[in-house]
C-alpha cells in the first residue's frame, strides 16, 4: 500500500472521528457523547489480528454516527493500545472506565488479555464484547461472548471430520497455552465418548512461534499411515501455521491423505500468503467472507470504502465485533441508558442479523446462537463452504464433555443470575472464571 | 442445452476466429459435457465428473488437470468453460480446452473459478490416473500406476489385468504386479495369497505394510484372521522385514532432521561467531540483520515476478549487501564509540535493534510477507517409500556448509582475514604493523552483519517474513556461539549441529516445549562447568 492511500485511511478515519467529535447536529452537541472504548493490540504479535478489529469498531462508530448516534447523541470511540502485553490489556481496562468513562469496551483476543482483563471489569462494573472464539470455561456478568464456544466451533469441526471424511485416527495438535489445552481436553473427552481408542488420538503441544515442524509432520506422517483415515484437528495459533502447512506440503502429505481443520486460520492469516500448500485444508467458523448473502455483500462493501482497500478482507471475529455492536446498540435503545447492569439485562434475549443469512440471539449465559459453518482454503486465500449446520448453535460455556463443568451452567436472568451454577447441588460457586 | 448454444453463438460472435474450431465441436459429446460441467452445483459435481470420465477421451485429462489445480474457469457472460493462466491482477489468459490452442486474454471479473473439494480432488486423481494408464508417456504411466496402488476395487483391477497385457515398461509392470498381488491377497486360494504374500516381500510402500497387517489381524478369539498356516507365517516375515527397514529410515530421518535444524542454527549464529565471537560485540541487532536478509528476498521476488525461479539466487548477495551496509553503518554510528563498554553497547543495540524492527513494521506493514518458494525448493527427494528428503532443507543445509567454508577460507587464506585476525589478537600491534584497525572494524562488523543477511535469505525459505523475525533466532545465535567457544568458528559448526541433533532426538520423546527447554539446561549446567564452551580460544587475547 502506498503511503498515500494508508494517509488518505488515516485522514478519513479522523474526520469520521472528528465529525463525531464536533456532533453533527448542533442539537446533540450539547449533550455529552457515549463512549466506546477499545482494547485493542495495535503493536506487537498480535497486531496482525486486532488492528482490523479497532478498524471495524471505528467504522461501526462512524456509522451508527451518520445514522444519528445513539439515544440522540453521538458516539465517541477511545482507542488504547495494550501492545499485546496481556498484563497491560487490564492496566488499559482500568484506565478506560476510571479516567475516561466508557460506557462499553470492545476488545481483546487471545484468551489470557481476556482472563487478565476479567477481574477489572468486574470490580469496576463494565461491560465487555468479546469478539474472539475460545476455549468456554467462563461467563462474566459483565462479558458479553460473540465469538464461538467450543460447541460452536470444535465439537462441529470433529463432527464433520468424523461424519463426512471418514476419520478414525485423531491429532490434536495446539499451541502450548490455555485455549488449545483447554479445547484439546474437551475434544479428548468427546473422542472417547464417541468410542475412539486412546492409541488413536495423538497430542502435540508446540510453543508459539514454532517453525521448525519436521519431526512433528513426520510423526503425524507415520501416525497416519497405519491404514485408518487419519485427520489433524489444529489449534496452532498465528503464524506457526505457515511453516506447518510448508511442511505438510513438502513431505508430500496433500488434505487429501490427512485433512486438517483449523480453528485459528481465517481470511486475514491467508491474505497475501502463499496459499499452494493449504489448498484443500479445512477451518471451521461461524463465517466466511465467501458466504453469499446480501447482508454479507453490503458489509463487504461497507468495509472496502471505509478503509479504501478493496483487497482487505472480512473474516469470523469481524462479524462477531459487528453483532456484538448492533446488539449494544439495540439493548442500549431497549433499556434507554448506557447503564451496564440495564444495558446486560436489556442484552439478554436481544436478536440481530448476523451476516450469513440468519439471526443471533444472545442466550442468558451471555454467549451467542452462531451457524457453523467448514469451508475448504481455496488457492485465492478464500473458503469454499463444504459443510453448514441447518440450525443455529446456542453457544455453550460450560462443556458437558469435561468432568468438572459437567453439571454446571451460566445463567445471568433471575432466579439463578449466577455464571456458575452447579445443576445437581443448586449452588452458585460465585467463581465465575 | 438451448442456453448452451446460445452461449455457444455467443462465444463466437466475441470471437470469430474461433468459429472453425467451435463448429465441428458442437455436437461433440465433450464439448456437451463440458457444457453441462459449467453449469452443475458443486454438490451434483462429482456425479457429472463421473459422466465425463466415461467418454473415455484422451482429451479430458487436460481439462481434469486444470479442475484439480484450480485453472478451469467459468467465463460468466457465455458460461464456457476455459483453462485460465492469470496474468497480472485484472485479467487471465485463456484457452479453449477442446478448441486448440488460441489464447485469448479475459477481464478477471468475467471469470469464476470452478471450485473443487477434497471429495472431488481424489475422484480427479483416480480418474486421471485411470485414463493416464494409457498414456504414451512412460512416467506418466508410471505415475498413474503408483496413484493406483491400493485400490483394489474390481474396476481397476480390471483395468490393470488389461493394462499388465499390453505394457511393455518394467518399472510400470512392477507397480501393476504389486497393484495386482493387493488384490490377490484377497484371494480364496491359498495359493495366490502366498504368491501375493512373496510378491509383496521387501516393498516398503504403507499399503502393503498395512494390507499384510490387515492379513495376519487377529480375530476377537485370538486366532489369525488368515487360515494358512504358510501364508500367515510368510506374511509375518515380511512384516518384520518391513518393520526393520522401517526403524533404520526413521532414524535416518531424525538424523536429517537434527542436521537441517543445525543448519538453520548455524547460519544465524555464524554472522555472529563474526561480531561477538571475534570482534566480542554484544549484538542485540544480529537478529534483526537477519530479518533485514529475509525482507530482501521478499523485495526481489516483488521486483522480479517473472523470475521466481532465479529470485534466490539474486537475493544472496543482494542480501549480504543490504546488511552489510547496515552492519557498517550501526559500527559506524553507534558502536565504535562504544569499544570497551559491554553493557552499553548491549542496550544501544538492543535499541537499534527496535528501530530496525519499527521500520520494517511501517514500510512493509506489521503483516507478514508472503515469500514464495521457488520450484526447486518445494517438494522432497523421494528415495524410497519411507525415507524422503524435502528440497528445501537439503539444500539449506547444503548451503550452510559452503557459507561455512568460504567464510573460513576467507578468515584463513585472505589478507583481509588476516587483518582481522592480528586486530581481534592484539589490537594495539596490529595497529604498530600499520592496520589501519578502525577500518578493519568496521569490515568486520559488515562481513559479519552480511552473513547474517544470507542467512535471512535462507530463513526466508523456512519460516514467516515479518517483523519479529529476528527475535525468534537471536536467542539460539547466541545460545551456539557461547556453547561452541566464543572466538572459534569450528567450535560453532560443532555446537550448531549437535545442538541440533540433541533437539530432534529429544523432540520424539519429550516434545517440541520439554525439547527445548531441555535443551536450555543442558547448556546452562555445561557452562558453568566450562565457561569458555566447547573449544575454549587459547592465547593471549583470552585474557
Amino acid at each position: 500500500m502506498t503511503m498515500l492511500k494508508k494517509f488518505k485511511r488515516a485522514a478519513t478515519g479522523a474526520a469520521l472521528i472528528g465529525a463525531a467529535l464536533l456532533g453533527i447536529n448542533p442539537a446533540s452537541a450539547a449533550e455529552p457523547p457515549i463512549k466506546v472504548g477499545v482494547l485493542h493490540s495495535l503493536s506487537g504479535t498480535m497486531a496482525i489480528s486486532e488492528t482490523t478489529l479497532k478498524d471495524t469498531v471505528l467504522m461501526m462508530v462512524a456509522e451508527q454516527n451518520a445514522a444519528g448516534g445513539l439515544l440522540g447523541r453521538q458516539l465517541e470511540a477511545v482507542v488504547v493500545d495494550p501492545m499485546s502485553n496481556w498484563p497491560l490489556f487490564a492496566e488499559k481496562a482500568r484506565e478506560l472506565i476510571s479516567k475516561d468513562k466508557v460506557d462499553v469496551i470492545f476488545g481483546c483476543w487471545t484468551s489470557v488479555s481476556r482472563k487478565s482483563v476479567l477481574p477489572v471489569i468486574e470490580e469496576l462494573n463494565g461491560l465487555l464484547f468479546y469478539p474472539v472464539q475460545y476455549e468456554g470455561e467462563e461467563s462474566s456478568k459483565n462479558v458479553f461472548y460473540t465469538g464461538a464456544a467450543p460447541n460452536q466451533q470444535a465439537i462441529p469441526a470433529v463432527d464433520y471430520l468424523m461424519n463426512d471424511l471418514g476419520v478414525e485416527r485423531w491429532v490434536l495438535a495446539g499451541t502450548d497455552y490455555v485455549y488449545p489445552r483447554t479445547t484439546n481436553k474437551i475434544l479428548e473427552a468427546y473422542l472417547k465418548a464417541k468410542g475412539v481408542k486412546e492409541e488413536d488420538i495423538m497430542i502435540n503441544y508446540t510453543p508459539f512461534g514454532h517453525s521448525d515442524w519436521q519431526s512433528i509432520v513426520a510423526e503425524i506422517k507415520t501416525f497416519g499411515g497405519k491404514g485408518k483415515k487419519t485427520g489433524v484437528v489444529s489449534t496452532i495459533n498465528g503464524d506457526a501455521n505457515i511453516p506447518f502447512y510448508k511442511e505438510l506440503g513438502n513431505q508430500g502429505m496433500s488434505a487429501e491423505d490427512i485433512p486438517v481443520v483449523a480453528f485459528s486460520v481465517g481470511e486475514e492469516e491467508l491474505s497475501g500468503m502463499d496459499t499452494s500448500a493449504l489448498v484443500g485444508h479445512l477451518a471451521a467458523w461461524n463465517y466466511f467472507q465467501s458466504v453469499e448473502d446480501p447482508k454479507n455483500a453490503e458489509f463487504i462493501a461497507r468495509w472496502h470504502t471505509f478503509t479504501g482497500d478493496d483487497k482487505r478482507v472480512t473474516n469470523d471475529p469481524m462479524e462477531a465485533t459487528y453483532i456484538g455492536f448492533r446488539m449494544w446498540v439495540e439493548a442500549v435503545k431497549k433499556a434507554g441508558t448506557t447503564d451496564p447492569d440495564a444495558v446486560g439485562a436489556a442484552m439478554i434475549g436481544l436478536s440481530v442479523n448476523n451476516l450469513t443469512g440468519g439471526m443471533a440471539v444472545m442466550g442468558s449465559n451471555h454467549h451467542l446462537s452462531k451457524p457453523v459453518l467448514i469451508g475448504e482454503i481455496q488457492e485465492d486465500g478464500q473458503f469454499l463452504v463444504v459443510s453448514e449446520t441447518e440450525e443455529l448453535i446456542p453457544g455453550d460455556a460450560w462443556s458437558d464433555f469435561l468432568p468438572g463443568s459437567k453439571d454446571t451452567i451460566a445463567d445471568w436472568t433471575p432466579p439463578i443470575s449466577c455464571g456458575n451454577f452447579n445443576t445437581v447441588t443448586k449452588t452458585c460457586s460465585g467463581q465465575n472464571f | 442445452m438451448y442456453r448452451l448454444i446460445i452461449a455457444l453463438i455467443l462465444g463466437c460472435i466475441a470471437c470469430p476466429w474461433l468459429n472453425a474450431a467451435d463448429d465441428p465441436l458442437a455436437d461433440d459429446p465433450l464439448s456437451l459435457q463440458l457444457g453441462v460441467l459449467a453449469q452443475t452445483k458443486l454438490t451434483k459435481m462429482p456425479a457429472q465428473i463421473e459422466v465425463l470420465v466415461a467418454l473415455n477421451d484422451s482429451r479430458v485429462v487436460p481439462v481434469l488437470q486444470a479442475m484439480l489445480d484450480g485453472r478451469l474457469y467459468r467465463r460468466k457472460s457465455d458460461n464456457l468453460l476455459f483453462i485460465g493462466v492469470p496474468g497480472d491482477d485484472k485479467s487471465l489468459a485463456i484457452t479453449n480446452p477442446l478448441g486448440g490452442s488460441e489464447t485469448t486474454v479475459a477481464p478477471a471479473s468475467d471469470l469464476s473459478r470452478v471450485a473443487v473439494n477434497n471429495r472431488m480432488r481424489g475422484q480427479l486423481r483416480l480418474a486421471i490416473a485411470q485414463l493416464n494408464l494409457a498414456s504414451e508417456d512412460e512416467q506418466q504411466r508410471f505415475d498413474a500406476a503408483q496413484e493406483l496402488l491400493g485400490d483394489v476395487s474390481p474396476p481397476v483391477i480390471a483395468l490393470l489385468n488389461q493394462v499388465a497385457q499390453a505394457e511393455s515398461s518394467e518399472r510400470v509392470l512392477a507397480v501393476v504386479a504389486d497393484a495386482q498381488a493387493l488384490a490377490a491377497l484377497q484371494q480364496d486360494d491359498a495359493l495366490i495369497r502366498l504368491k501375493a504374500v512373496e510378491q509383496l516381500t521387501g516393498n516398503l510402500q504403507p499399503v502393503v505394510l498395512n494390507a499384510l497387517q490387515s492379513l495376519t489381524a487377529l480375530d476377537a478369539g485370538g486366532a489369525p484372521l488368515e487360515s494358512d498356516p504358510l501364508v500367515y507365517k510368510r506374511a509375518l516375515k515380511a512384516i518384520a522385514g518391513i518393520k526393520q527397514e522401517a526403524e533404520f529410515y526413521s532414524s535416518a530421518e531424525t538424523i536429517f532432521f537434527g542436521l537441517s535444524l543445525g543448519s538453520v542454527l548455524l547460519l544465524s549464529a555464524i554472522g555472529l561467531a563474526i561480531t561477538f565471537g571475534v570482534m566480542g560485540v554484544i549484538n542485540m541487532a544480529h537478529g534483526e540483520l537477519i530479518m533485514l536478509g529475509a525482507y530482501t528476498t521478499y523485495v526481489v521476488q516483488l521486483v522480479l515476478p517473472n523470475h521466481l525461479e532465479y529470485s534466490l539466487l539474486v537475493a544472496v548477495p543482494l542480501a549480504f549487501v543490504v546488511s552489510g551496509l547496515v552492519g557498517v553503518g550501526i559500527e559506524r554510528g553507534v558502536i565504535r564509540f562504544l569499544y570497551g563498554r559491554p553493557l552499553e553497547t548491549l542496550l544501544a543495540t538492543f535499541g537499534i535493534s527496535l528501530i530496525l524492527q519499527q521500520a520494517v513494521r511501517s514500510i512493509f506493514s506489521p503483516l507478514n510477507r508472503s515469500v514464495a518458494n521457488p520450484e526447486w525448493m518445494s517438494g522432497a527427494l523421494q528415495l524410497n517409500p519411507l525415507f524422503s528428503l524435502t528440497y528445501n532443507r537439503l539444500y539449506i543445509l547444503v548451503f550452510s556448509l559452503v557459507v561455512f567454508f568460504l567464510l573460513l577460507a576467507l578468515l584463513k587464506r585472505t589478507r583481509l582475514g588476516l587483518q582481522f585476525r592480528a586486530v581481534a589478537q592484539n589490537r594495539a600491534m596490529a595497529r604498530a604493523m600499520g592496520i589501519r584497525s578502525a577500518w578493519v572494524d568496521a569490515m568486520t562488523f559488515g562481513l559479519g552483519s552480511g552473513i547474517a543477511g544470507i542467512a535471512g535469505v535462507a530463513l526466508s525459505q523456512l519460516t514467516n517474513v515479518g517483523p519479529n523475525l529476528g527475535q525468534a533466532y537471536i536467542i539460539d545465535s547466541f545460545m551456539v556461539v557461547v556453547f561452541g567457544g566464543v572466538g572459534n568458528l569450528w567450535g560453532t559448526l560443532v555446537s550448531a549441529f549437535s545442538l541440533g541433533m540433541a533437539n530432534k532426538f529429544i523432540e520424539p520423546v519429550a516434545g517440541a516445549v520439554l525439547a527445548k527447554i531441555l535443551v536450555l539446561i543442558f547448556i546452562i549446567l555445561f557452562i558453568q562447568r566450562y565457561p569458555r564452551g566447547l573449544f575454549p580460544q587459547q592465547g593471549r587475547s583470552v585474557d
